[in-house]
């Protein structure tokens, strides 16, 4: 973290700091992360803040909640170059860097409707690999459907993940 | 290397996968004209499970098996709508996963194939899933070509129809990546072009192809033509459909006009009135041939998958 950034937030003394955030796309982090607010857990966002690595970076802490192994991977899907620390008594603790895996199984929908992971009452998961980073381009390994960075995005913003 | 695969995408299998497969179904093809094929899946049980309903695909699969001493069972259509009725997808493969030592599976849904092929222990051909694959189809198509011109590269191929939602066009085209072709035309109106997901297979495999929207521009290049219907449902307004579709017709006419006298003409079938039906007797049919050439090479699949030999 970079040392102006303590002037607008105070330190976490438990919890996650979700730091290298590309710009603009904090709020989606905490959709995906499934956090309305209403949970309770003291939340702070810092948007659009100097980085020296992306220019412009978006921030997010959350007092008193760590991440699953699964989470990291939806966080690589719409935050790519994010970094997660945990933070126990005030002290970073650990430091990682997500990852996208090749195969991302579950967190998106498919957008083919007749793809049979989109099947009703079918006890299946969706299950798409990576064909590029940047941008971002996944393909359905039931249908074929290529998937592009944009409408990853766009189908967090319309809550169909 | 081919004992137990299951069989889902054309992309599965390399060249050298198919052309085992060719040389398989010779043999058999041979055996089938002297009336002496062995038994080689005597006690086998094979499973038909066509959710969707099909006539020519399923009795293609059931002869195969049979004429190699295989037992079937399964459903087709409406028996399958009802065999699964309140059942999932997954429970209703579970069954003939137990019941028998290949599943032959069609159904609407994309994906269904791989789907049933994660679950089952025993191998899965896909016999057609959504618009998606059709890989026995594609298999029969190139070996068709295969002896017909005893090669498969080095032709000028144009695939004509619409290109997005059959199965056996894009099966046909990806099939067409493991080997090389002169040039490769996709003869379709632009609302019927193959898919992104297709094309980007093309492009990696360094197809030389060229997206076209009347067949009469590019016939006379052409080696090996491969019709696939064209919908009418598919067009928003029916009057765009009238519009194009005598562009897409394949004439007598045309092809005594302009086309090489050694063109071949495939189908899938069936076919309702894209191909003219003087084409049928002329020259340049082979789509009956080809419809033959069905049974030693699923005969030939079967025994590979279930025996690794024939
Ligand atoms: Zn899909």
């Amino acid at each position: 973290m970079e040392k102006n950034e303590g002037l607008l937030v105070r330190r976490i003394r438990e919890g996650v700091v979700i730091d290298h955030i590309p710009a603009g796309r904090a709020l989606y982090v905490l959709k995906l992360l499934g956090i309305t607010g209403r949970e309770g857990y003291r939340i702070a966002l810092v948007m659009n803040v100097e980085s020296r690595k992306l220019g412009k970076k978006d921030i997010v802490k959350i007092e008193g909640r760590f991440l699953k192994p699964e989470e990291y991977n939806k966080i690589a899907l719409i935050a790519p170059t994010a970094t997660v620390n945990i933070v126990k008594d005030y002290h970073v603790v650990k430091k990682d860097k997500v990852v996208l895996p090749e195969v991302i199984e579950g967190i998106i929908v498919c957008p083919n409707p007749t793809c049979i992971s989109r099947k009703p009452g079918e006890p299946i998961a969706s299950k798409f690999k990576r064909l590029s980073d940047k941008p971002l381009r996944l393909q359905c390994m039931y249908c074929g459907a290529i998937v592009e960075e944009e409408d990853i995005l766009k189908s967090i913003v319309e809550g169909s993940l | 290397m081919w004992k137990n695969r299951d069989v889902i995408s054309i992309l599965d299998f390399s060249r050298e996968d198919l052309e085992y497969l060719f040389e398989a179904a010779d043999k058999i093809y041979e055996y089938l004209i002297s009336s002496s094929v062995p038994r080689l899946l005597e006690g086998k049980v094979v499973s038909l499970a066509f959710f969707e309903p099909s006539t020519r695909t399923r009795l293609s699969f059931e002869v195969a098996a049979k004429r190699l001493g295989a037992i079937t069972i399964g459903f087709s259509g409406e028996e399958g709508i009802s065999v699964a009725k309140g059942e999932s997808f997954a429970d209703t493969i579970r069954m003939l996963d137990a019941y028998s030592d290949l599943i032959i599976v069609r159904h609407r849904y994309e994906g269904a194939a791989l789907y049933a092929a994660e679950i089952a222990k025993v191998p899965v051909i896909n016999a057609g899933d959504g618009k998606q694959h059709h890989p026995t189809q594609a298999m029969i198509d190139l070996y068709t070509v295969k002896r017909l011109y005893g090669h498969i590269d080095g032709l000028v191929y144009g695939v004509l129809g619409d290109l997005r939602y059959s199965r056996a066009a894009s099966s046909f085209i990806l099939a067409l990546t493991r080997f090389s072709p002169e040039k490769l035309y996709l003869i379709s109106p632009k609302l019927l072009r193959a898919r992104e997901e297709v094309k980007m297979v093309l492009r990696q495999a360094g197809i030389v192809f060229e997206e076209v929207e009347s067949l009469e521009e590019v016939i006379h290049e052409l080696d090996v033509l491969y019709v696939v219907r064209i919908q009418r449902e598919r067009f928003p307004d029916p009057q765009e459909y009238e519009k194009v579709k005598g562009s897409y017709r394949v004439t007598l006419s045309l092809l005594e006009k302009r086309a090489k006298p050694t063109l071949k003409i495939l189908h899938p079938l069936p076919k309702v009135d894209e191909v003219e039906p003087r084409v049928d007797n002329s020259r340049f049919a082979a789509y009956f041939y080809q419809a033959k050439l069905g049974i030693p090479l699923r005969m030939a699949l079967l025994a590979l998958i279930l025996r690794g030999e024939v």
